[in-house]
């Protein structure tokens, strides 16, 4: 009632009539701007201007002046994005974010598809729960604890493994290398965060695989399909659009690069494929030698091809007929 | 229901096949566990697997007996309690008011925060700023900016806008506010995802260290847990640090590590389970809605 009658008076009223609207809607919904302000406010100051600061990737490098009252760089404020593209370390590091990104979307993406599968096939519920718990826990581990974990398990004198390995070749010096070969290593650090993240990435296909309609699962069996044939020609299907969404933004972070993860399993030994570019970032910009205006470049380099690989990425898949995420 | 042969097969198959799964992920953390209730000597000689020898609580009394081992679980769990509480906060009247069809500028406003998830000025630029505001080496450089994730912005709400705007309504004729509506029917119906959100922020506060070790050089009081353990555990620069908490001594420093992992890694393994039925539901909105 009290609303159709604010509609009204609203619309009746002449004199100042935008005037009186206004402060209706104000006066209905102006706490909500003031509950908007500071989250606003807190994005503009941590979110937006920091990237006023992404000036300083076309100045000169000065870690004291602002970036606005620094000169130019020199190549028409592109030097350091040049300088970057010379500097071997910067290719390298490149170089291992894109294989180890790709190893991670190759090996690390069905992984969760090929779990979540199982458990759907899981006969018993309690045992399903429980099951789920456990694969859910290495999602709470932070990477130091886990980078600890690998080191007991993995090391070349004392992990597990090893301790495994050398009792059954009988001879002390035999040592398979997880985390000392640059090769092993490698492989070590696409397994972790197979570990890590696998279980965990089951939530989303198991939530997809409840809406699959049961009597799709009872026209197959009718029809004779057998347990594979099932999953292939209904779970399957069915989970296609999570899996479209997720292989999207999958794709868009393909430049992107984690830092927790490997800076925490890196060791002295493989630094030549384990620096990827935020740990240069951070070893050329914080760490040591404060070249800010460098490894401001680098970063600006590394969003602007993470936003058009999703761009990209999205485009396609609205291309083929999928819902994309934006 | 009569099953076939094959079909029994097969479900004892996948039954193996998750008890394998299983194993994988409990392995790692049950070595640590024996190690850590083990005796030294059998520590040296590699005889610890996967059960204790010589047991023994030592490591944890050693442990508890660091101050300042002591003083970093208090100080995260403090840190992670009050960052938790401003985030849920900072989340909810973010969230609340973008679910107002009728909130003029509320699709700018949105736009304008999504278009931070995808594209971030880069870490430089963001040490440079919270430098130049004079916020390095204090908490608040722990606190403020990763007090409003976008992510679970989203999470909050999708969940609100499931609840039916019928109530909104009902609520607004009988004179209700925005504020009070959403103290006295959204906040109260959306108890599961307030949880979960909870869940999220303290595990990301309570394992973060990245944004300490980027900002926190020299106050060593601000570490928090785990960048503490970082300097304990890695190679890279265990030889000073270790020395200074005293975690030298060879096989002995083996047992107080794998103490010290246990007590960093217990409250999170204590309280993830009773959540899970809550987030598994928020990891779903999430994923449906982003």
């Amino acid at each position: 009632m009290k609303t159709a009658r604010a509609e009204k008076t609203i619309n009746t009223a002449k004199p100042g009539r935008r005037g009186r609207a206004f402060s209706t809607y104000m006066h209905r919904y102006g706490t909500l701007y003031l509950l908007l302000a500071l989250p606003v406010t807190f994005f503009i100051i941590f979110r937006y201007i920091p990237m006023a600061y992404i000036l300083m990737a076309f100045k000169k490098n000065n870690i004291i002046l602002p970036p606005w009252q620094v000169d130019w760089a020199k190549n028409n404020g592109f030097e350091w994005f040049i300088k970057a593209f010379k500097d071997k370390l910067f290719r390298r590091a490149l170089g291992n974010t894109v294989t180890l990104n790709l190893l991670d979307l190759v090996c690390g993406f069905p992984a969760p598809i090929i779990m979540a599968l199982l458990l759907n096939e899981l006969a018993f519920k309690r045992f399903k729960k429980f099951t789920q718990t456990v694969l859910y826990l290495p999602h709470f581990l932070s990477w130091i604890i886990i980078a600890s974990l690998a080191l007991r398990l993995l090391a070349d004198n004392d992990g597990l493994i090893n301790i495994f390995y050398k009792q059954m070749k009988g001879d002390p010096n035999a040592v398979l290398p997880f985390l000392s070969k640059e090769k092993w290593w490698i492989g070590s650090y696409i397994a972790l965060g197979i570990w890590k993240e696998a279980g965990w990435g089951t939530i989303i296909y198991l939530a997809a695989l409840t809406s699959i309609s049961p009597e799709l699962y009872e026209a197959a069996a009718v029809d004779g399909a057998g347990r594979f044939r099932r999953i292939w020609h209904v779970t399957l299907p069915g989970l296609r659009p999570t899996i479209i969404v997720l292989l999207i933004m999958r794709l868009g972070y393909i430049l992107g690069s984690e830092f927790d993860r490997p800076l925490a399993l890196t060791n002295n030994l493989v630094t030549n494929v384990s620096t990827v570019l935020s740990i240069y970032i951070y070893q050329k910009g914080i760490k040591g030698g404060s070249q800010f205006s460098l490894t401001t470049a680098v970063g600006l380099f590394q969003s602007v091809v993470g936003v058009l690989f999703l761009f990209g990425a999205n485009f396609l898949a609205k291309r083929f007929g999928e819902r994309g995420i934006m | 229901m009569i099953k076939s042969k094959s079909t029994r097969i097969g479900d004892i198959v996948v039954v193996a096949l998750c008890l394998i799964l299983i194993f994988v992920c409990l392995v790692p953390m049950l070595n640590v566990l024996a190690r850590s209730l083990s005796s030294t000597e059998y520590l040296i000689r590699n005889e610890v697997l996967l059960w204790p020898k010589g047991f023994n609580f030592n490591a944890y009394k050693t442990v508890l007996g660091r101050p300042a081992y002591v003083h970093s679980l208090w100080y995260t769990a403090l840190l992670t309690v009050g960052c938790t509480l401003l985030s849920l906060f900072m989340t909810v009247i973010c969230a609340y008011p973008l679910t107002y069809d009728q909130l003029k500028g509320g699709k700018f406003i949105n736009g304008f925060i999504l278009f931070t998830m995808y594209f971030s000025a880069g870490m430089i630029p963001h040490y440079v700023m919270l430098s130049s505001m004079n916020m390095l080496e204090t908490v608040w450089v722990l606190v403020i900016p990763s007090c409003l994730s976008v992510y679970n912005m989203i999470i909050m709400r999708s969940s609100f806008y499931g609840i039916p705007e019928s109530l909104r309504e009902a609520a607004e004729i009988d004179g209700a506010g925005p504020i009070r509506t959403l103290v006295q029917i959204y906040l109260p119906l959306s108890k599961p995802v307030l949880a979960t959100l909870a869940l999220f922020y303290a595990v990301g506060r309570w394992n973060g260290f990245s944004d300490a070790l980027l900002y926190i050089k020299t106050n060593r009081d601000l570490y928090p847990i785990q960048l503490y353990l970082y300097n304990i555990l890695t190679n890279a620069s265990s030889g000073e640090a270790a020395a200074q908490e005293g975690f030298t001594m060879p096989g002995l420093s083996e047992t107080l590590k794998m103490a010290s992992v246990m007590f960093a890694t217990v409250p999170i393994l204590l309280v993830y389970p009773w959540l899970q039925r809550y987030f598994v539901a928020g990891v779903t909105i999430g994923a449906v809605k982003g």
